[in-house]
């Protein structure tokens, strides 16, 4: 135990974009060593596939938490509108992306740009969004925000679902919103899969000599793409937060009346950084939701907001490089590696009954049997237990997070004494 | 003209200090028939005062007098019932805080106010205003962020400054949250005074300060005046206030009771009336 | 004069706040376009239908007893929100599947009792396999049971949550036990979907319909939800005005630092606002599936929103202002139907909570908290 404490204190003192990255790679080794554990001969493509899995869910809880990082772990703008905003870019892409003419009936028109311009307009719409909502609501106290924010998403998701907007014309133009039955559009993953099987055709070929089917080679370079935009956000939200800009926030969080008597227009920076982070939970709507070029208002229910909650407040919230962490954590070892295991616990031959009661009943007999095999076949269930369970006991034992409290001055320079020369006193 | 009555008396009794007049004549601030109710309870009932440039006046008043109350309509923390506040020969009345302290009027708070997640050293680089590095897109943009960071420099090095002259540089690192309840005073000291003001409203700032740092800060206050500004001061300890202030604001029961130099105030008998009867 | 300086009051809050004036107008035209379309007139303005259009006097009755029906069980359910937001401080995000709790612990008690001796296996009786679907009138005794065990049950399940997530915290800021109750929701809900499962399952079915006028009619179930909840609400407040401990928990809901002075026990308080708020949400979620006859393990979550706007609605903290908030949620909910289409009623209910959040946050009966 002290061992790990040690490797982990160690860990700590890395730079953040190391400790990041090894992290990450260290959960893939995680994950193929699960799958070589169950995969027998098709070991290394299951691999490939968890790890392709897990990288995309990192990448776009990753996303997510930076921007929720900066409302509410720099501002404490408790935003639980997340799945909303997710929902008006992932939308707005959707409809400026899907073809004129779609090919599939019942498919809904919409106005056939590229992705290079619809995922822009969905950062767009869904920052906007954001400011004509926190306009009125920035004044509110925290719970009263979250409240809003979680009706107005609601509303958003009951609004793209209403057969009424489901596809209407004005000026020529016929698009929608594809009502409950989504609609389809240019497809992210589909630019990446063209440069896989085009210019990356020698790395698919020796994926598949190893065994990787192309699929999953495709499914690794979505997510490493992904990565690579958290990557960039990370390194734009910490220039923003590694400023002026970020103490004012930062001091916002403490107490907004103190800032605001130090000459803090408190309002603007409050939308500013509101704006910035709908954005990109925007984006992040768009790439994760709409992966496979299709959404529909069911992807978008408030309980994504709630797992992208726990997945910063795990990280410890007020830290990009938490949030990042908060991010794997959550996806890899909460969310998908409980229901890989479950699908391969061992249930000592005893298959899956029905229900509960024919599961504990058998206890009687001294047969736990049943109950395992029950348990195993639920463990994608009980996984979001735990993730309960693990929420509470963070808010209660540890609420600075998997970091613990991390000294991450908002500053854009050095901030020791500028000449250490004066009684020999140094502060580090 | 719009002096309460019960001052009449007090300026034929003071007529040997210059202050009194300096402070009807040019006033910086100027308080006139502030009224603030909550609910249905009235907290400041109709108070008028002037400040005068340069000068250190000031207010106090028995417990529930109403002198915080009046700090936070001045300031733009609670919008005033009634009455007018003018500065710099300017109506504020009901401006944000922001606003103000951006025309040079800021304050402390009674209850330190530390922003406890960030280090004294944020707390101090927060203040200095117009910051170029506040906009967001100067923050991120290569090439202007370096001007940022330019600029930053200079506040950084100012803020060692003001610690090292509080006294609490060695703390420069810490979380503010963290700091006791004197060094909590002296930090929002240097916090307010790093805004550049014009005026500083004082909110009881010497409360759970060592006497050396004590003498040190009223130092610093006449230095500061010598430099052209103005300070309005509510504090519990009478001493300071007759050995320091020049003018005196008595408050009682939301309204001005009496003013004039130190020993105009301790020789009114409603000012000990005020005091013994008070609602303590 | 009387009306004289209402009109000049209104006239001065519409130019104060310009949010309350637009409101004001919204609403006049809403009564006003009711009013005409059940004389079923249209009125027409170059061409475009202004107001009016057809509505039976029948359809609109029969839309305010569904919204008063909805609107009675989530005020009940209500009661223990606004309490603990105003008591313990804190938006609880896990009182929504406290509701759902309470219903599966309920229906699971109905389902045995009514199948006694009925020719079917345990997981059946327990799992409402049993193709048996209760009524009031005709399956009385097991649904009182079940509303028994549902108040009970519920307020043993709220206990223990308190005991293992909130008691060790109190004192913490209203953000963190915001965030443990999410905990507590995500942990309860899925603990009944694994028990349960995740499919909807029919529970209860009306046995008797009566006419009341041609066009509205009303079941056995609904009148035993109205009687329930009428008389739960009649309950709940001679146990506020008459005793002691009632008093104490008005005094505590108004000002917590004012109680601990005057000396009540504020433990005893917390705990008795976990108990009552515990049984009203657990026997409004019992009557909700009553109602709708289906039950599935995340039906609470999915009101709670709707309960937060009835709390919201009503004023944080009055408990009176939760059932009436309530009651025009849930009016609202069904009512809107006439101006929208169906995807957007509970839009429109949800728009309602932003607006009264926003423009009056202390509740559209404001300030007068204390009952």
């Amino acid at each position: 135990m002290s061992a790990l404490d040690d490797a982990w204190a160690r860990a700590e003192r890395l730079p953040d974009a190391v400790l990041v990255a090894g992290y990450i790679v260290a959960l893939w080794l995680v994950l193929a060593v699960v799958a070589a554990a169950v995969g027998g001969q098709q070991a290394t493509n299951l691999a490939a596939g968890f790890v392709g899995s897990v990288t995309l869910l990192i990448g776009a809880y990753a996303l997510l938490t930076l921007a929720l990082n900066l409302q509410w772990g720099y501002t404490g703008l408790f935003n639980i509108g997340i799945a909303g905003f997710m929902a008006v870019g992932a939308y707005t892409t959707a409809i400026l992306t899907a073809p004129v003419n779609p090919s599939t009936a019942g498919g809904v028109p919409g106005f056939g740009l590229p992705l290079w311009v619809g995922l822009p307009g969905g950062m767009v719409a869904a920052a906007v969004v954001g400011a004509v909502a926190a306009l009125p609501a920035l004044r509110l106290r925290a719970d009263y925000l979250a409240i809003v924010t979680v009706a107005l998403s609601e509303i958003i998701r009951l609004f793209v679902n209403w057969r009424g907007a489901a596809e209407v014309t004005y000026f020529g133009q016929t698009f929608g919103t594809g009502g409950a039955t989504g609609i389809g559009f240019k497809s992210p993953r589909r630019v990446v899969a063209d440069l896989v099987t085009g210019v990356g055709q020698p790395v698919v070929s020796a994926a598949q000599s190893v065994g990787v089917s192309a699929p999953n080679v495709v499914n690794i370079a979505y997510g490493l793409g992904l990565l690579v935009l958290v990557a960039a956000s990370f390194w734009l939200l910490n220039r923003l937060v590694e400023s002026p800009f970020g103490r004012v926030l930062k001091s916002i969080r403490e107490d907004e009346t103190v800032t605001q008597s130090l000459g803090k227009d408190t309002r603007l920076f409050k939308i500013k950084a509101f704006m910035i982070g709908c954005a990109l939970m925007g984006l992040a709507g768009a790439l994760f939701r709409g992966n496979a070029g299709y959404i529909s208002p069911a992807q978008f229910r408030p309980t994504v907001t709630f797992y992208i909650f726990a997945a910063l407040i795990i990280g410890g919230s007020g830290s990009n490089t938490g949030s990042i962490l908060g991010a794997a954590t959550f996806t890899a070892l909460l969310f998908y590696l409980p229901a890989r295991l479950g699908e391969n616990l061992p249930t000592f031959g005893a298959s899956s009954p029905g229900n509960i009661i024919d599961a504990v009943g058998p206890l009687g007999a001294l047969n736990p049997g049943p109950l395992v095999a029950y348990v195993a076949g639920n463990v994608s269930t009980l996984r979001f237990v735990l993730i309960g369970v693990v929420l509470i006991y963070i808010v209660q034992h540890r609420p600075q997070g998997l970091l613990g409290y991390r000294n991450e001055p908002a500053a854009s320079v050095d901030l020791s004494r500028p000449r250490a020369d004066d009684g020999g006193e140094t502060d580090e | 003209m719009s002096e309460p009555d019960t001052a009449e008396p007090m300026s034929a009794t003071a007529t040997d200090v210059p202050t009194t007049s300096d402070a009807v004549d040019a006033p910086l601030l100027e308080v006139d028939g502030l009224r603030k109710e909550f609910g249905g309870v009235t907290a400041v009932d109709g108070a008028s005062f002037r400040v005068a440039p340069g000068s250190l006046t000031g207010l106090i008043g028995p417990n529930g007098a109403g002198k915080s109350t009046t700090f936070n309509c001045i300031t733009g923390i609670h919008e005033p019932t009634g009455g007018t506040v003018r500065f710099d020969g300017q109506d504020v009345t009901g401006l944000a805080p922001y606003t103000l302290a951006k025309r040079g009027l800021v304050r402390t708070f009674q209850i330190a106010r530390e922003l406890s997640e960030m280090t004294v050293l944020e707390n101090v680089m927060l203040a200095p205003p117009g910051q170029r590095g506040e906009s967001a897109t100067r923050a991120v943009l290569p090439g202007l962020r370096e001007q940022v960071q330019e600029a930053e420099r200079e506040v950084v090095d100012a803020a060692w400054e003001t610690l090292d002259f509080f006294e609490i540089d060695h703390l420069a690192h810490e979380n503010a949250g963290s700091l006791s309840g004197g060094q909590r005073k002296l930090l929002e000291m240097a916090r307010v005074l790093s805004t550049d003001p014009e005026m500083v409203l004082l909110d009881e700032p010497l409360a759970g300060v060592n006497p050396t740092l004590e003498e040190k800060l009223l130092d610093r206050v006449d230095e500061l005046r010598r430099d052209g500004l103005t300070f309005l001061l509510v504090e519990h300890d009478m001493d300071v206030i007759m050995r320091h202030c020049e003018h005196i604001i008595v408050m009682h029961q939301g309204q001005v009771l009496a003013e004039g130099d130190a020993s105009t105030i301790q020789s009114d008998e409603r000012v000990l009336e005020a005091y013994l009867g008070g609602d303590v | 004069m009387g009306i004289a300086k209402s009109v000049s009051e209104g006239r001065q809050l519409a130019v104060e706040r310009p949010g309350v004036g637009v409101l004001a107008v919204v609403l006049l035209y809403l009564v006003a376009d009711l009013l005409v379309k059940l004389s079923g007139t249209t009125v027409l303005a170059f061409g475009v239908p202004l107001i009016g259009g057809s509505l039976s006097t029948g359809s609109l009755l029969s839309m305010i007893l569904d919204g008063l029906l909805v609107g009675l069980a989530v005020g009940l359910a209500g009661i223990g929100l606004s309490m603990t937001y105003s008591i313990l401080d804190f938006a609880n995000f896990a009182h929504g599947d406290t509701v759902t709790a309470g219903a599966f612990l309920g229906w699971v008690a109905a389902s045995l009792t009514a199948t006694i001796g009925a020719d079917a296996a345990l997981s059946e009786r327990f799992l409402f396999d049993t193709g048996r679907q209760l009524g009031a009138a005709s399956a009385l005794l097991p649904i009182l049971v079940g509303l028994v065990v549902a108040a009970i049950g519920t307020v043993a399940v709220v206990l223990l949550i308190d005991r293992l997530t909130y008691r060790p915290m109190r004192g913490a800021d209203n953000i963190s036990l915001l965030i443990a109750s999410i905990g507590v929701a995500l942990a309860l809900r899925y603990l009944i979907a694994f028990v349960f499962g995740t499919q909807t399952s029919g529970v209860a079915s009306s046995s008797v319909r009566f006419l009341i006028l041609p066009g509205l009619a009303v079941t056995d179930n609904e009148l035993a939800l109205l009687f329930v909840s009428v008389s739960l609400m009649v309950g709940v407040h001679l146990l506020l005005q008459r005793t002691k401990l009632g008093k104490a928990m008005r005094a505590m809901a108004d000002n917590e630092d004012l109680a601990r002075v005057t000396g009540i026990p504020t433990g005893r308080v917390v705990r008795f606002t976990w108990i009552l708020g515990g049984a009203l949400a657990g026997v409004g979620g019992y009557l909700l599936v009553l109602e709708s006859g289906t039950i599935s393990f995340n039906f609470g979550w999915i009101l709670l929103l709707l309960i937060f706007a009835a709390v919201i609605v009503g004023g944080i903290g009055s408990i009176y202002g939760a059932m009436a908030g309530g009651v025009l949620i849930g009016l609202v909910d069904s009512l809107a139907l006439i101006w929208l289409p169906s995807g957007l009623t509970r839009a429109a209910a949800f728009a309602v909570l932003i607006v009264v959040l926003l423009l009056r946050p202390s509740g559209i009966f404001g300030g007068v908290s204390t009952a």
